[in-house]
């Protein structure tokens, strides 16, 4: 561990999640739900010197590991990020976020006319693109903001 | 067809399309050919805003196939108003008919009502989304008069919300058609129609005025624009004007143009171009009826 990620308090055992782009970390948080209100104990490094990103921002969320369908959505907004699950203060798992094809039930259609949005049995679904997504019903494509689609 | 529904012109292959206007040109020569196949079939009309051509066009389709419609009625007098789901209406309807057809005013409301039912669904028009009947009898026109090879087309109108627009366009993409769109700034296409366009490698070029492409033009496809677009009236009126086709227009065309529009028109074709040999509109709108009673043959086909 070099001195820079010392900024942020090591932890015992929960998720890490380094080389997410600076000042997405925020989002992060959202993306995953995570705001504190359940009593986990969460750190975040903004801005942080990277040798890959120049900048980028460090989560690292105690108590806490992340699941595959967590990660999948990560990686739309964190493409970059590297996950470490620790256990016992030793990273017992690396993984990288991959780009799912599709994301479900996540996020919500921005279109007030999309079907996801009225009181219908749907759940959202939305295509992975290489710079956003896109609704599968109403077709909507969103490149910008995506953190603010995250369903409450 | 290898298609359960109907829902967006995107899932329309060439041999696709190809297959239902040969079945149309069949039923067109000859409507009594799928008589027999489809006796006593019933069609389910769930109209959730009011369309009465499309409506129309749907019913004598089925009986002309030797069917019938169950109609769901208006939407004042439904279920609808009651608070019933869409998803628990098609149900519904589905326990009463062979096939379904949808008009919705959400977009994606089709795609979610065939996820409910097991019969093949058609979307007559899911809010500013798809109308894919609507474009397999466009291209049903343009193959009678303009062929659908080496076409260059203008699309002109509102291609913002205009869903007839988008189908049309993009099931273009399958054909080796020059697209040229002639839009107000505002109305442009939007951004998921251009992403397929794009991705689909199609040759599409943009524009603001009519001049710059109309004598280049096989077919030009006329839409309406919507006062209710524009913030205040003499905008609208600047543009509704400057996208008015008449006679004049006309004199700049190439001697075979096709001018075809989705109906109803407004104002945007003058009367007097009814009588021209471009004005194929209204054959366009005759035409909803062999290429519907293809595609519901197709579609049943597989239930038999
Ligand atoms: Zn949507």
């Amino acid at each position: 561990m070099t001195e820079k990620e010392l900024r942020v308090s090591k932890i015992s055992s929960g998720t890490v999640i380094d080389h997410v782009r600076a000042g997405q970390a925020l989002n992060v948080l959202a993306i995953l739900g995570i705001d504190g209100s359940g009593g986990e104990e969460i750190s975040i490094g903004m801005n942080v010197p990277s040798d890959a990103l120049a900048r980028k921002d460090v989560v690292k969320v105690e108590g806490r590991e992340l699941s595959q369908d967590e990660l999948d959505v990560l990686s739309i907004i964190a493409p970059d990020a590297t996950v470490n699950i620790v256990r016992d203060y030793d990273v017992a798992e690396k993984h990288r976020v991959e780009r799912p094809g599709r994301v479900t039930g996540v996020l919500e259609c921005p279109n007030r006319n999309c079907i996801t949005t009225a009181d219908e049995p749907v759940e959202t679904a939305f295509e992975v693109l290489s710079d956003g997504v896109r609704c599968e019903y109403c077709d909507t494509i969103v490149r910008e903001d995506l953190a603010d689609l995250i369903a409450d | 067809m290898r298609h359960d529904h109907l829902l967006t012109a995107r899932q329309l292959s060439r041999e696709d399309v190809e297959e239902v206007l040969d079945r149309a040109a069949e039923l067109d020569a000859d409507p009594s050919a799928a008589r027999e196949r489809n006796a006593g079939t019933l069609l389910g009309l769930c109209f959730f805003e009011p369309s009465t051509r499309t409506k129309m066009s749907f019913e004598a389709a089925i009986k002309r196939l030797g069917g019938d419609v169950v109609d769901m009625g208006s939407v004042d007098s439904s279920s609808v108003k009651k608070g019933e789901s869409l998803a628990d209406t098609v149900r519904v309807v589905e326990g009463y008919a062979d096939a379904l057809v949808l008009r919705h005013p959400l977009e994606g409301s089709a795609k979610m009502a065939s996820e409910y039912v097991d019969v093949p669904l058609v979307n007559a028009g899911d809010g500013a989304g798809h109308h894919p009947t609507q474009t397999l009898l466009d291209l049903y026109t343009i193959r009678e008069t303009a062929g659908l090879d080496d076409l260059t087309i203008g699309i002109m109108g509102d291609l913002k919300y205009g869903r007839t627009v988008h189908s049309l366009a993009t099931a273009l993409t399958n054909f080796d058609a020059h697209q040229h769109f002639v839009s107000p700034e505002s109305l442009k296409l939007p951004r998921s129609v251009r992403y397929d366009l794009h991705e689909a490698g199609a040759s599409v070029r943009e524009h603001t005025e009519l001049e710059e492409v109309l004598p280049s033009l096989d077919v030009l496809y006329v839409t309406r624009i919507q006062r209710e677009r524009f913030p205040d009236e003499n905008e609208y009126q600047k543009v509704a004007g400057q996208y008015r086709i008449d006679e004049a227009t006309l004199e700049a065309a190439s001697d075979d143009l096709t001018v075809m529009h989705p109906l109803p028109r407004v104002d945007e074709i003058a009367p007097e171009v009814d009588e021209s040999y471009a004005a194929q509109y209204f054959e366009q709108a005759h035409n909803g009826v062999p290429v519907r009673m293809a595609l519901l043959d197709l579609l049943m086909e597989g239930e038999r």
